[in-house]
């Protein structure tokens, strides 16, 4: 897998084909909130249900693709990546709950019998402060911990249990009251955004088109990443990074824009994923949440730019549809799912595609 | 073949979206009733009865006929112990599956996720749990208990002389809304007796704390103040090792009693409760209760496990939640059947001043406005067979209070439901 | 004549006490519950030989020894009740029991008791229960009416460790309280004596938590430092391996309370190579079927055993039911040893400790002293060069696996003591583990004994600073920070090594 996906592939199909077909995603991605608006009772109505299932699964996908660049390219495992989902998805929440609470104080703190804002919460009344701060929080705790972790040169396992340790002190702050982002019920309830009531269909279509048009940009993105030059150099990280040093390169720099752009990624998603989901908590932040992120990119194929997107959707459609059809023993399809994977499909789905092309 | 393979990622990913929710078919003339219980996860321990008491209870109801002469038939669903998919799955139910009212939850914050759902879509929920209070929906019906049905009594009989008079309060919770909001109510209750905000310490633990040496020496120094009762609102994983390490440390009941809101019988199965005796709960309910219909509920329940081959079946226990599980079960079905529809506007109306002859032993009545249960309040002590002994209990039912009246601000609630609380 | 009276009398006067013991008994069962409390405290100032068997039976909410069980009792009459046996006591003609019945009182005795307690001080022969009687008895004249009795009373107090004293001793600083200046100076000076010991006993308290709690972090984590320290597989199922001993021996306690009851005492011993046969099984049956194809990729491990653990919880769940199941304590586990009147500790944390200490000094013999050692240690450095001088590497990759798989199922054993056994036990350990190991160094034994030791303990000194979570989150930045400084861990094999 000296190449992405994606590039042999354009090479081998051809650039008009593969342009076809994303055509195609993407005008269906974009039909899908278009035809939810249609009347109730329409034959072609898409349900508020599979919009916000979709919409849900495309930030997740999202949070797949930031995973990627990272561990497919870079190879640096993150067990942690739920937490800059959750930072980004907060700082949205915070702005939602000031929304919700006009001029008084977000309910839970008045719960808590609190008289006065905390200083962090200063100005998440504006929707210009939320969004940088969505792009801030994840951005400069990436940064910090980045900077540290990579100047020590931590990195294959350790550099992964050190982010599940982040996530999990993380996550334990956040279960704290005291912190003031509403312990462990976090933030529901929430009523409107810049002015739009949050459950009209109308806003739900414009989250979601948000949604596509964020994964369309990330994948962009990432495609230009891997094309040029920074994305052999972060290939040659993950392959050898003592012989990259070697020939005078300093990685540091490298690993830290692609772990911060990852994590601002990240805090992108969980922005477009509160407001449709409806509910941000710490449970985000839980261990667990990341690790089956990592999931999603092996399923689909690490180092390519599909096979996220694919690992994310395909598990979690899964899942949804496991939860229902067989609530006792779904654990088994996907745990068995994630054995099959890795035992049989050591490049992902994507692997699996690819291998029939080279008889 | 090499085009082929790249139209395959392509339509996977485009068709992903659609997997798994062509699976609804409509089946005639029934009636179909929502089970939104974590069946896995860490809440598993707990809601995975309500699913099985709730799945029996529509036996119960089908054997005699169903409701407005349709059978209910069950949706079970699991959300995983994930708060953003109850609100999804809650979603699933009401729009795909079409239920006619869901029961379910057990946390606070499961609660509050999928209430938006329910009030968009007016949905009916029956939450069976006891909780914080401070909420009124008109989606909801509250079959557990408010925090007047539950702490504040439970209180007043620690302070009385049967209760060991005890003048300072330990109060003992998992951080999270319900322990918050009750020793918020139960502090300012105390300061109403008199006692002194020095004789009050409130202390949290993180969900699933497992290590209670510290708190249970800082008990222990507390205790030698004066005459010291715990309030524990620990959650259900937390009480075993908070329980050993009491036993352990030799904290007995005589000196300090442990009064918990979270502690069971499906609880104390974790547990061995001959170190225990004399600890104290509070609920509306006990499976050692004896009359009539409790025997049958019982019995009921016992055979229904052994026929079901559930896990444990022969240990199997009923508790308060799943009492009021099958209380509102019950209530709803007569409401459907007096409305002669499943309307949830007409049920809802129907459902005002329903009552039902309760395995608690007395006539249970959905209040009029409220939609909360008039609930009998029970102290039982943990006996050594793990059962608990019902040493004290109301004379009658009491109305719940929703809005504490010990919470400032209060007052100017509405005393109905309202949406959007 | 006179004769048979006489008999008749003796007669009588044998069968006064058992008719008393019925009235009493009848007396009980048919008072109103203040009537019961009054009862009990009036027997409790007047104890009588005779209702010590009454009282025992009370106690079990008997009328008599073989009187079923109807009386209800509550913690007032509890409490009550314990305080007339300790009166009763006092009778006794062992010291010992005589002791336990005066430090009882020491706590609890009522003012109504004071003359009882005065009666016994000045007649107890034994020195240790005069002592404790002594105690007992100033704590009720810490009221009386003389100054020099109060004055005496709060200079002995000083002598205890009790944490009640502290409290008594504190109240008379108030000139309201008390009105004698010299008593006033007297209980300051005193209080500092009890302070001094109180803090003596909440350090060590504070020590030992400490030590239990990494106890517990190393049992849980020996068996990580070998599946991942030495093989380098991510084992994310090793919480489950935790999680099958504990409820191995919830099947050993089953299987033993049916077939053989007598030998309940010392079921986890027996569960002890149930759990270790069971954990080690599973761990090689995986080790064969799915982990082997995955060496030398750890990330990909991650992802597979994460699967299985998935399926593990799950199996688990639907066997034994999503609750937790009752694993009891036996006898010699429950309870605690008192050191200082402030200071308990619970034997089943002490014998953990013990056993984890075992299980590591077992562990680093088998590796460093054995030839399956030899081998593993072999394999892990250069499987390629073991394999050419006839190490059978697959063999000793599937016998470490289950190795280390066993070893995490004794600690299983072990956890099930002191706390919950569900599907999700596992869950809660896994992350701790990972983060002793990865803190001692992977591959280092030594280093994990240190590291769960050292976390152990400065989880517990800051949690009655900051409290439980702040603790926590603190610690984990602390060892976020100390990775910086030392990427492989305390102890880090030195080698030149470079890929």
């Amino acid at each position: 897998m000296n190449q992405p996906l994606l590039v042999t592939a354009t090479q081998k199909a051809g650039p008009r084909l593969s342009l076809v077909i994303g055509a195609i995603v993407l005008l269906t991605l974009i039909a899908l909130p278009l035809l939810s608006l249609l009347p109730d009772g329409h034959s072609l109505q898409v349900s508020a249900y599979i919009l916000t299932l979709v919409g849900k699964i495309l930030c997740y996908a999202i949070v797949a693709l930031a995973l990627d660049l990272v561990w497919g390219y870079a190879g640096l495992l993150s067990l942690g990546h739920g937490l800059f989902f959750a930072l980004g998805g907060y700082a949205m929440g915070m702005y939602l709950m000031r929304e919700a609470a006009g001029d008084g104080l977000p309910a839970f703190m008045s719960f808590l019998s609190w008289q006065e804002l905390p200083w962090y919460w200063a100005g998440t009344q504006h929707f210009a402060w939320a969004l940088c701060l969505v792009v801030l929080a994840p951005g400069s705790l990436a940064l910090v911990f980045g900077y540290f972790a990579f100047r020590s040169r931590i990195k294959g396992v350790y550099f992964s249990i050190m982010t599940q340790a982040l996530t999990f002190a993380g996550m334990l702050l956040f279960f704290r009251n005291e912190t003031g982002f509403g312990g462990n019920n976090g933030f529901t309830n929430f009523r409107s955004v810049l002015g739009f009531d949050i459950t009209a269909p109308g806003t739900r279509a414009v989250l979601f088109l948000l949604t596509v048009a964020l994964l369309a940009g990330s994948l962009y993105l990432g495609w230009r990443l891997a094309q040029s030059k920074f994305g052999r150099v972060l290939t040659a990280l993950r392959d050898a990074e003592n012989r990259l040093m070697f020939c005078g390169y300093d990685p540091r720099g490298f690993k830290l824009f692609i772990w911060v752009l990852s994590a601002v990624l990240c805090g992108l998603a969980g922005a477009l994923y509160v407001p449709q989901v409806g509910i941000i908590n710490p449970g985000e932040m839980s261990p667990t949440n990341s690790i089956e992120a990592a999931v999603w990119v092996a399923l689909g194929g690490r180092g390519t730019l599909i096979g996220p997107l694919l690992g994310a959707g395909l598990v979690n459609g899964f899942k949804s549809w496991f939860t229902v059809a067989f609530p006792e023993v779904w654990l088994f399809f996907l745990g068995a799912l994630f054995i099959v994977v890795t035992l049989y499909l050591p490049k992902g789905l994507v692997g699996l595609l690819k291998k029939r092309d080279e008889p | 073949m090499k085009r082929r393979s790249l139209i395959k990622a392509f339509t996977l990913s485009a068709s992903i979206a659609a997997l798994g929710l062509t699976w609804t078919v409509q089946a005639a003339e029934t009636i179909k009733v929502g089970i939104l219980h974590s069946l896995s996860g860490t809440m598993a321990i707990s809601e995975t009865s309500l699913k099985d008491v709730a799945l029996m209870t529509i036996d119960q109801i089908n054997a005699k006929g169903g409701v407005n002469g349709k059978l209910l038939e069950p949706v079970v669903v699991d959300p995983a112990s994930n708060w953003p998919l109850f609100a999804e799955k809650g979603r699933q139910l009401l729009t795909q599956d079409k239920v006619a009212v869901v029961f379910g939850c057990w946390t606070s914050v499961s609660r509050k996720s999928v209430l938006p759902v329910f009030e968009e879509l007016n949905g009916l929920l029956f939450y069976p749990v006891q909780y914080e209070g401070e909420e009124m929906s008109p989606n909801v019906f509250y079959t557990g208990a408010a925090p007047n049905q539950q702490a504040i009594p439970a209180v007043e009989y620690l302070m009385s002389e049967d209760g060991g008079g005890a003048r300072r309060f330990f109060l003992l919770g998992t951080d999270y809304v319900y322990p918050r909001t009750t020793n918020k109510i139960l502090r300012a209750f105390l300061h109403s007796k008199g006692v002194a905000d020095k004789d009050i310490e409130e202390v949290y633990t993180p969900f699933g704390h497992a290590d209670y040496q510290t708190i249970v020496a800082n008990i222990k120094k507390f205790s030698a103040g004066g005459k010291t009762a715990v309030v524990s609102t620990v959650n259900g994983d937390s009480n075993v090792p908070f329980y050993k390490e009491l036993a352990n440390q030799g904290l007995k009941a005589t000196e300090v009693p442990v009064m918990a809101f979270s502690v069971g019988e499906e609880e104390l199965r974790g547990i061995d409760t001959k170190p225990l005796v004399g600890h104290l709960a509070a609920w509306n309910y006990f499976e050692s209760l004896d009359n009539p219909v409790n025997q049958k509920f019982v019995a009921d329940w016992k055979a229904y496990a052994k026929a079901k081959g559930l896990p444990g079946a022969d240990k199997a226990v009923t508790n308060d939640p799943m009492e009021a599980t099958y209380v509102g079960m019950h209530l709803w079905a007569q409401a459907a059947q007096k409305a002669g529809s499943t309307d949830v506007d007409k049920v809802r109306e129907a459902l005002a001043g329903q009552s039902f002859e309760a395995p608690s032993g007395f006539t249970l009545t959905m209040d009029k406005t409220n939609h909360h249960l008039h609930k009998p309040v029970m102290i039982g002590e943990i006996q050594d067979d793990g059962q608990f002994d019902v040493v004290w209990q109301t004379e009658a039912p009491l109305r719940a209070q929703p809005w504490s009246p010990f919470i400032p601000g209060n007052e100017q609630r509405p005393q109905h439901a309202v949406k959007g609380q | 004549m006179p004769k048979a009276l006489h008999r008749l009398l003796l007669c009588l006067c044998l069968w006064l006490p058992f008719a008393a013991q019925a009235s009493d008994a009848q007396d009980f069962a048919s008072a109103s519950a203040n009537d019961r409390a009054r009862l009990l405290q009036e027997w409790a100032a007047q104890p009588d030989p005779a209702r010590l068997g009454l009282l025992g039976s009370l106690q079990q909410g008997r009328l008599g020894p073989d009187q079923p069980r109807t009386l209800r009792l509550n913690n007032r009459l509890r409490g009550l009740l314990d305080n007339a046996l300790a009166s009763q006591r006092l009778l006794s003609d062992d010291a010992q029991v005589r002791l336990q019945a005066a430090q009882h009182l020491q706590r609890r005795a009522q003012p109504t008791q004071l003359g009882l307690l005065e009666r016994h001080h000045a007649a107890e022969t034994d020195q240790a229960v005069h002592a404790a009687l002594g105690l007992a008895l100033a704590n009720l004249q810490l009221v009386a009416a003389e100054p020099s009795v109060r004055l005496a009373a709060v200079r002995l107090l000083g002598e205890s460790g009790d944490p009640l004293a502290r409290t008594r001793l504190q109240a008379l600083l108030e000139p309201a309280v008390e009105s004698d200046e010299g008593v006033r100076t007297a209980a300051r000076t005193s209080l500092d004596q009890v302070e001094r010991k109180l803090l003596i006993g909440e350090l060590l308290g504070q020590a030992f938590s400490g030590l239990s709690l990494g106890s517990v972090l190393l049992l849980a984590a020996l068996g990580l430092a070998i599946t991942f320290g030495l093989l380098g597989v991510i084992n994310m199922a090793h919480g489950e391996m935790l999680m099958l001993g504990a409820y191995s021996t919830y099947g050993v306690q089953i299987l033993v309370q049916r077939y053989a009851p007598g030998a309940l005492e010392f079921y986890p011993l027996l569960a002890l190579p149930v759990a270790f046969a069971v954990s080690a099984g599973v761990g090689m049956l995986l080790e064969r079927t799915v982990i082997r194809h995955l060496y030398g990729r750890p990330l990909e491990t991650l992802l597979a055993t994460w699967g299985i653990s998935l399926i593990l919880i799950q199996a688990v769940r639907l066997i034994f039911g999503a609750q937790n199941v009752e694993v009891a304590n036996p006898g010699w586990l429950s309870g605690g040893v008192q050191v200082l009147p402030n200071l308990v500790l619970p034997w089943s944390r002490i014998v953990i400790i013990g056993f984890a200490l075992c299980v590591a000094l077992l562990t680093w013999l088998l590796l460093n002293r054995t030839r399956l050692g030899l081998n593993v240690r072999a394999v892990t450095q250069n499987r390629n060069m073991a394999a050419c001088c006839g190490v059978p590497t697959g063999r000793v990759d599937m016998l470490a696996f289950g190795l280390g798989c066993g070893i995490a199922g004794l600690g299983g054993v072990a956890l099930s003591q002191i706390g919950n056994v569900g599907p999700d036990l596992g869950q809660s350990y896994i992350i701790d583990s990972f983060l002793v190991v990865v803190l001692g160094g992977v591959g280092q034994l030594a280093g994990s004994l240190w590291a769960a030791f050292g976390l152990g303990v400065a989880n517990k000194l800051l949690e009655p600073q900051i409290g439980a979570v702040l603790g926590k989150i603190l610690i984990l930045a602390l060892i976020i920070l100390f990775i910086q400084k030392r990427p492989q861990g305390l102890f880090a094999l030195k080698g030149r090594v470079i890929d």
